[in-house]
Order: structure tokens, then C-alpha cells, then sequence
């Protein structure tokens, strides 16, 4: 049964199972290659997208239970690179492999829509959930606060 | 990368008006094809008539930063304007760009030289140009992000109106070009960030995984649950039918010397050297796959590994410590004499667990089989031996294999070993298609080169001045006794080998039936803990400061190992004392070390190395709470890797890694029981998380040395200076890790 997705701000039309994982759907469906698949079990983060702009592990999300929400991946972050939690990213150079990037990236900025100003404790507690296996954290908090005094946009998705 | 007298430049022109610059080397060359082979335009330099230089990157890029690093030090020599320089990733072609593999952290010196040199040749080659064009001398012109100058008219012509003519001449010969001064760098040396940035953080598609080839399948391959195991049947029929399966096969093992086919089933492929038994699965989707992979149902031939379990393994290292050593590594003066008269001996056992790379991107290769001839898109670290592998295994000509390097969600050496790049080829050739290979995470953990664990017991003797009179140590490894299995051994020159009066260092095997391999500072990752935590043990036995204590044995004349009977060359350890002093002192300087203050609970730990031509102290500062959790502060690390450091945004960022990965690795394990890895993801085989990483303060210390690689250095010493701290803090000794089984955790 074909399913309505909204994907950064475009709708697509896609034929899978329902419990397909949103995760496969955008990387092998739609070509949206920026969500990585890490664990498979949600543990990681390298896939997380933004569903009403809420952070979303989506190897674990169905896609059936998303169609019609507003999901943001990081190709839709920004339409042209220039969001500010992707100008610190460069900045701060935080990226070594760069593979769970995307996932910090959207906690990142799932992050500072609600918190524009997070301490330390508050990016802690909102990021530990990413993995990275280089060990970039130290350059992903610090970009995080770069991010903020740049003044890190809200994510716009209403709530349903 | 090697160069030789039989390397050459070779310059030609490029469509439009520019130029290209490479390498090839006559005596590569002529065992591969022609003498001097047509000069791709995928060159080391290109620069377009308009001015744009594009550099080749050569070597896989892991997350080490050479994609970034190579091409400074060639731009450096250019005199580019890097703000505007292209970077390629070169494909594999190591008789046009030298040796292309990652490891051992040898990048920044193999390519220091080569590297700049073919950048300055090519300046050369614009100078004279711009200098006939002026009618002026070659010497009173310079070069300036993109342009020759005359000094004494102020005229300049940018490169890419000068490249045109240079492609007519004769390139320098490698060794002639003059080099610059390092005080005259302009991008070596300041911090450049990763030239892939802004592809990474926009989603770019760059890695392996994210490959697509038009026509192409996807597959998993589910292996036995117990290494050497072999698929005796398996509900084929009922996955061919499963929704987008395309092709459902067993992978019988590979044949040996003197087999025969008469045994294997029809439908039943046998699988290449290299390869492990299992069920392949090929559709559409990698999600059809993996879910037609939850009906698979396989009768499993488990084979004798199934005898295998860690409780096992740690039963037979306490019997073999208990036992006389097999092998003598290295002995000299006589320990057991001056234990006996010893004012103080102190005596330990240390051991530590196998442990998987769980690099974040798991294995995985594209190949499109197509007439006899392979084209890959792999994530290898070593793709020149992956293709001879694959060579091999296919009966295939390396020539007709070209290999396409992806970048890499991690290597840490699990990509030194290309089973996945075999499994891609020969899966392709099977159903002669286009086919990528992805493991699963699952597949990652249980199925990998592991780390191999292992076990030492120590001795040491003490005069009555506290000094360090005698060493022992006897190493329980696996292996079978003088063979060891990969990455099992340690060098018989391992401080304090050599520094000390009386020295023994001895090895015993267990057998095993696993895959072991390296993993970022292979051996040194764990033995570094071993030593480095007896000895401080041994100080705080000796009543002295543990930094002092190592200071006086680095003063030792070292005692230079004989040449062995098998021909093998001794003489002296290659660690030079006084760099070690230095980065101790340096660490001890900035850290506070003398005026730190040990309180229950609060402690500091200072532990040193020296590994991949490089040297590191680190000081931790950790807290402790009563019920055992670790929350490591603050680390100070102080290094020497030389006279220049290439990138020191990079720089800095491996030494975070490593620190990083270093605390990762003292809460891993993987275990067996019956032959089956016990952990499948990384919720049991954890990484360090963010709210636990400790604050990184790192010091150089620049040194006259030539300058040497950063991928793995820094990461031993931090395991000792973590657990020295936590004994300064609690007054326990962490002897077994990981840290769960010393009775202590991360907070």
C-alpha cells in the first residue's frame, strides 16, 4: 500500500511495507544517503532525523507510523549548507570520519530550537545519546555553543 | 611511499590549457604494463588554464585526516592558495601513486618528503616558465598563493596562465627540487580543517555504505554462530520466495589442499579463500535481505570451535602462568638471584579481554562483475592487498580489478583485513551482477579481527634504596607456542626490557580458533596498561614518586639485545630516553603533578609511552565515589611526534580520539561461552559517551626528529594514567579489565 511521506518539506510517494524502517526507506527508497545506519537498534544515533522536530532514531521507526509527519533529515536541515549548527560543525572541524555526523548534527540542532542556550549539563544530557567512535565529542560540544551564539534557528514543524 | 631512482615526474597537458602532474615509478611500471605509462589526468596536480589546482588525495581516508594532510604538504611546496584547492580521492593505482595503505600511523613520514617534493617541482617548473616569458633570471622570482612574482618589477602571473607552457617542458628529477625552510610555511603547520566538511555536514553521499551503481543488489551473508562452523542445510526454497529476493545460496567452505567437490549439494557455492561459510542472501533491498535473514533457518555443523569459552581461556592462562614458561623472550642477568636478596618484591597478575573495532560504518564493498572483469567501491584501509586478495581468490588478474576508494566510517585496523572486499567480488562474480555487501552490526560484532585478550604475571625486585633491581614477566597468550596468532605478541624490547639489571620476559600459548587482528596501537594498547600500571605499583612499593622512579630508569645505559640464533639483528630498543623525559616533564609541568593533592575519592595518575615513533605522557585526574564510579576529570597529555606538526587541528583531534577510544576500550569485552561471541551491539560492547568525556588539555613538545603520525600514539598511555589515578583515589588496583571486572564503571 503506497505511503504519503513529508520529507523535508516535499511529499513522496513510496511502496514498502508499513514496518519497513523509516531508516532504509530513505537511504535504498528515496536516495536521501545523509542518515547513517549504525546499530539498527537505536543505540547509536547515526540515523537520527527530526519528526515534528523531535530527535527520531528512525532504524527503529516504522514507516508507516510517520506518514504525514513533518520529518527533517540532514538534507533538509538547510537548503544550502548554512545552518548554524552546520557553519560550527565546519568551524570547530569537528568531523574525523564524519559517519555519525548527521545524527549529531540533528540532535544538535533539535537541541538548540528548544534550548537556544544549553550549558554543558544540558548538551550532556541531550547528546549523549549519539555515539561517536573517533571521539569528536569535545569539538561537538564546543560547536554546539558556537552554534548558539550564532543563533541556531527553531525547527519549524508543527506539532501534530 | 616508496620513491626510487626509477621514480619520475611525468607532466602533460590538459584539455583547455592546463597542466598535469604525476609520479610513475619504471620499475612498478614495467612489471604492470608499459614502460611509461599514459599519464592520467588523475595526476597528483592538475591546474586548469583558469587557475584552479585540483591535488590527488592517495590514501584511504579513515577519519585519520590524510585526505586533508597530503595534499598540504603538496600545496605547500605549490605555493597554492589552498582556500581554493580541489581534493580528489585518488583510485587505487600504486605504480602511478606509491603504496596506498593506512596503518601503523605511518602517513605524516612516509609522505613528508615525497609529498612536498612533487610539489615543488611542478613550482619549478611555473618559475621558469614565468622567468622566459619576462626574460628575467629564475632566481629573482618567487611564488605566491597561486602566482609567480618578479621581485624587482612587482609582475605576477597567476599559475594557470603559466601552466600550458609548463606542461611542454621537462619535469626536475624528484631529488633535485629544493625544499622549504619549515620556518616559511604558510599551510603546514596551521590548523586546515577536513576538506570533506561540508559534504559530511550537508549529508553528502561519501562513504561505502552510501555507494549506488545503477542495477545494483544488495546482500547480507549470515555466518556460523561459532567461528569454523559450515552450513549443513539450510530453507533455501522458503527465502528464494521471500519479497525482493533475487538469489539465496550456502557458502560451503573454502576448498583446501587435496578436497574434492564430490560431497557439495548442487546450488551450494563454494566459497573463496578468505571467506567464512554462511548463507548469502541477495535482493533488492538491503532491508528485504535482512528481513528475509529472521526466516533463514540453518542447520549448523557448529566444528570443534564450539569447545571454546572464555572461562576456559582464563582457566588455561592461570594454569600456564602457574607452569614454566614455553618461551624465553628475552633473559638476561639473573632474576631469580636477586629476588632472593631483594629488600622488597612486588608481584601481579594483569589481564585483559578480546576486544572487536565496532568501527561506526560496518563492513561492506560494492562489485560489479562484468565479463571477467571486477570494478569495487570498497571501504578497505589496505585496498592494495584487498585487491590481491580478491585476485587470488578469484583466480582473477589484479589488472583486471579496479578498486574505487570510498570514504570511511572508520578504520582502527578492522579494515587492514579485507574479508568483506573478497565476499563483495566473489558474490558479484556469482551472480554476475552488481552487488553491495553490508554487514549488519550484529554481523560487526560477532565476526570481526578481535583484539586478543591475555594475561601477564609480574615480578619485580626492589634493593633497599628503592631501586628497580630486577623485572619479570610472563605473558599468557594464544597461539601455538612460538607461533602466535596476529596481533598476539610484544616486542622483546618493551620498557623497562633493557633498562633494568635483570630482566626476563617470557611467553606461553593457548590455542585458539578465532580471528584476532590489530586494533589502533596494536599490542601497545593493552601492555602499556600491564607495564605501566606495575610499575607504578612498583614505585608506590618503593615509597617514590612515580614519576621520578620512571625518570631514573630512562637514565639507565639500555642493555642492547644479542642477535638471535635465527639470524634476526639485536642491539638497542629504538626509544630514545630523552624524548620520553621530555613529554614526562612537560606532562608533570602542566598538569601540576608535584603539588597534586591525592584525597579519598580524588586521585592523579601519570603513566608514559612510546609506540609508532611516537611519545606521549598523559596525567588523569579523576573522582571517584563510594560506590566505585569513575568520573575521569581531566587529562593532560604531552607529546613529541617531532619537528613539525602537519595539521594541528588534525592533530589535536587524534589525540582527542585516542584519548576517547583508549576509555572506550577499558569498558569493553568480548566474551565466549560455547564458542558464541556473548555481545552483539554496542549497548554490550559500549562506547565512551559524551557526559563521560573528560576534559583533554594536549602539549607538544617540538623536537629536531623527523616528523611521525599521530593515528595511534596517544592512545595507550591513557589506560595506565586512568587506572594509576583511580588507585591514587581509592587505593585499588585495577589488574583486570574491563573496569566492570575490577569492580569499578564509568559514571
Amino acid at each position: 500500500m503506497p505511503l504519503k511521506l513529508k520529507i523535508n518539506n516535499q511529499i513522496s510517494t513510496v511502496d514498502v511495507p508499513p514496518d519497513t524502517p523509516l531508516l532504509w526507506v530513505l537511504r535504498d527508497v528515496l536516495d536521501l544517503k545523509g542518515s547513517k545506519y549504525g546499530c539498527g537498534i537505536g543505540v547509536c544515533g547515526a540515523c537520527t532525523v527530526l519528526v515534528n522536530g523531535m530527535p527520531t532514531r528512525s532504524c527503529m521507526t516504522e514507516v508507516g507510523s510517520v506518514a504525514g509527519e513533518a520529518i527533517t533529515t540532514i538534507e533538509g536541515l538547510s537548503p544550502d549548507g548554512m545552518h548554524p549548527v552546520q557553519v560550527a560543525w565546519e568551524q570547530a572541524d569537528v568531523p574525523q570520519c564524519g559517519y555519525c555526523q548527521s545524527g549529531q548534527i540533528m540532535a544538535a540542532a533539535a537541541l538548540l530550537s528548544h534550548t537556544p542556550h544549553p550549558t554543558d549539563a544540558q548538551i550532556d544530557t541531550a547528546m549523549s545519546g549519539n555515539l561517536c567512535r573517533c571521539g569528536t565529542y569535545p569539538r561537538i560540544r564546543q560547536a554546539i555553543h558556537q552554534a548558539a551564539m550564532a543563533g541556531a534557528p527553531a525547527i519549524t514543524a508543527p506539532k501534530k | 611511499m616508496r620513491l626510487n631512482r626509477r621514480t619520475f615526474l611525468q607532466i602533460s597537458a590538459l584539455t583547455g590549457g592546463g597542466l598535469a602532474l604525476g609520479l610513475y615509478d619504471l620499475s612498478l611500471a614495467s612489471a604492470q604494463g608499459p614502460a611509461r605509462p599514459k599519464l592520467s589526468p588523475r595526476a597528483f596536480i592538475r591546474i586548469a588554464s583558469d587557475g584552479n589546482v585540483t591535488l590527488m588525495a592517495r590514501c584511504p581516508e579513515i577519519g585519520q585526516g590524510v585526505k586533508t594532510m597530503l595534499p598540504m604538504m603538496i600545496a605547500e611546496e605549490l605555493d597554492a592558495d589552498w582556500s581554493k584547492v580541489r581534493v580528489e580521492q585518488a583510485d587505487l593505482d600504486e605504480s602511478r601513486y606509491g603504496g596506498q595503505s593506512d596503518g601503523g600511523s605511518t602517513s605524516t613520514q612516509n609522505n613528508y618528503l615525497p609529498m612536498r617534493r612533487i610539489g615543488a617541482a611542478c613550482r619549478q617548473m611555473l618559475i621558469a616558465v614565468a622567468a622566459k616569458r619576462w626574460g628575467v633570471a629564475e632566481p629573482d622570482c618567487t611564488t605566491q598563493s597561486g602566482c609567480v612574482l618578479h621581485l624587482t618589477s612587482g609582475q605576477s602571473l597567476g599559475y594557470g596562465e603559466l601552466a600550458a607552457d609548463a606542461a611542454d617542458c621537462e619535469p626536475p628529477s624528484m631529488e633535485s627540487v629544493k625544499l622549504k625552510d619549515p620556518k616559511d610555511f604558510r599551510i603546514l603547520g596551521k590548523p586546515q580543517a577536513n576538506v570533506d566538511n561540508h559534504a559530511i555536514v550537508t549529508g553528502k553521499p561519501l562513504f561505502g555504505i552510501d555507494c549506488k551503481v545503477p542495477g545494483m543488489l544488495h546482500a547480507i551473508i549470515h555466518k556460523s554462530p561459532v567461528y569454523g562452523g559450515k552450513v549443513k542445510s539450510a530453507n533455501l526454497d522458503q527465502i528464494k520466495k521471500m519479497a525482493g529476493v533475487r538469489f539465496a545460496m550456502i557458502i560451503a567452505p573454502a576448498k583446501t589442499e587435496g578436497s574434492s567437490d564430490a560431497n557439495i549439494e548442487p546450488g551450494v557455492m563454494i566459497a573463496a579463500a578468505g571467506m567464512e561459510p554462511g548463507v548469502a542472501i541477495v535482493a533488492d533491498t538491503w532491508w528485504q535481505a535482512q528481513t528475509a535473514r529472521k526466516s533463514l533457518k540453518v542447520d549448523w555443523d557448529l566444528g570443534p570451535g564450539v569447545a571454546q569459552s572464555s572461562a576456559k581461556f582464563d582457566q588455561n592462562a592461570a594454569a600456564l602462568m602457574k607452569g614454566p614458561p614455553v618461551t624465553t623472550m628475552r633473559s638476561y642477568g639473573d632474576v631469580e638471584a636477586e629476588f632472593a636478596s631483594a629488600a622488597t618484591v612486588v608481584e601481579a597478575t594483569y589481564a585483559y579481554p578480546f576486544l572487536a573495532h565496532g568501527t561506526l560504518e560496518p563492513m561492506d564493498t560494492t562489485a560489479a562483475y562484468k565479463s571477467g572483469k571486477l570494478e569495487m567501491w570498497t571501504t578497505s584501509q589496505s585496498p592494495g592487498g584487498g585487491r590481491s586478495q580478491v585476485a587470488r581468490a578469484l583466480g582473477m588478474q589484479a589488472s583486471d580489478i579496479l578498486v574505487h576508494m570510498c570514504r570511511i566510517g572508520g578504520g582502527f585496523g578492522r579494515r587492514l583485513t579485507n574479508d568483506y572486499m573478497v565476499e563483495a567480488a566473489w558474490l558479484a562474480k556469482q551472480i554476475n551482477g552488481t552487488v553491495k555487501l553490508l554487514w549488519s552490526r550484529e554481523d560487526d560484532i560477532a565476526h570481526d579481527d578481535y583484539r586478543p585478550g591475555g594475561c601477564h604475571s609480574l615480578k619485580a625486585g626492589l634493593d633497599a634504596q628503592g631501586k628497580l633491581v630486577a623485572w619479570r614477566q610472563h605473558f599468557a597468550t594464544f597461539g601455538d607456542g612460538q607461533r602466535l596468532a596476529s596481533a598476539a605478541g610484544m616486542d622483546a624490547t618493551e620498557f623497562p626490557s633493557g633498562r633494568v639489571s635483570n630482566y626476563a620476559l617470557y611467553s606461553s600459548t593457548q590455542p585458539l580458533l578465532l580471528r584476532t587482528g590489530a586494533l589502533r596501537a596494536p599490542g601497545h594498547n593493552a601492555y602499556a596498561w600491564v607495564i605501566k600500571g606495575f610499575v607504578d605499583e612498583v614505585a608506590t612499593a618503593a615509597g617514590r614518586d612515580p614519576l621520578e622512579f620512571q625518570l631514573e630508569l630512562l637514565k639507565a645505559t639500555p642493555v642492547p639485545l644479542p642477535d638471535a640464533p635465527d639470524g634476526r639483528r639485536g642491539g638497542n630498543d629504538t626509544l630514545n630516553a630523552e624524548r620520553m623525559k621530555g613529554v614526562l616533564e612537560l606532562v608533570a609541568e602542566k598538569s601540576g603533578w608535584a603539588n597534586r593533592k591525592n584525597t579519598p575519592g580524588h586521585g592523579f595518575g601519570l603513566a608514559c609511552h612510546y609506540c609508532h615513533a611516537g611519545y606521549f605522557a598523559e596525567v588523569a585526574e579523576v573522582t571517584v565515589d563510594v560506590s566505585n564510579k569513575i568520573k575521569v576529570e581531566r587529562i593532560w597529555a604531552a607529546g613529541d611526534v617531532g619537528s613539525q606538526l602537519m595539521n594541528p587541528s588534525g592533530a589535536e583531534a587524534q589525540v582527542q580520539g585516542s584519548i576517547i577510544e583508549g576509555m572506550s576500550q577499558m569498558q569493553q569485552e568480548i566474551t565466549l561461552v560455547d564458542g558464541r561471541v556473548q555481545q552483539s551491539n554496542y549497548h554490550q560492547h559500549p562506547l565512551l559517551r559524551m557526559r563521560q568525556t573528560p576534559a583533554i588539555e594536549i602539549f607538544w613538545r617540538k623536537t629536531e626528529f623527523g616528523p611521525t603520525g599521530l593515528g595511534e600514539p596517544a592512545l595507550p598511555p591513557v589506560l595506565p594514567a586512568i587506572a594509576n589515578a583511580v588507585f591514587a583515589a581509592t587505593g585499588k588496583r585495577i589488574r583486570t579489565l574491563p573496569l566492570a571486572r575490577s569492580g569499578f564503571s564509568f559514571a
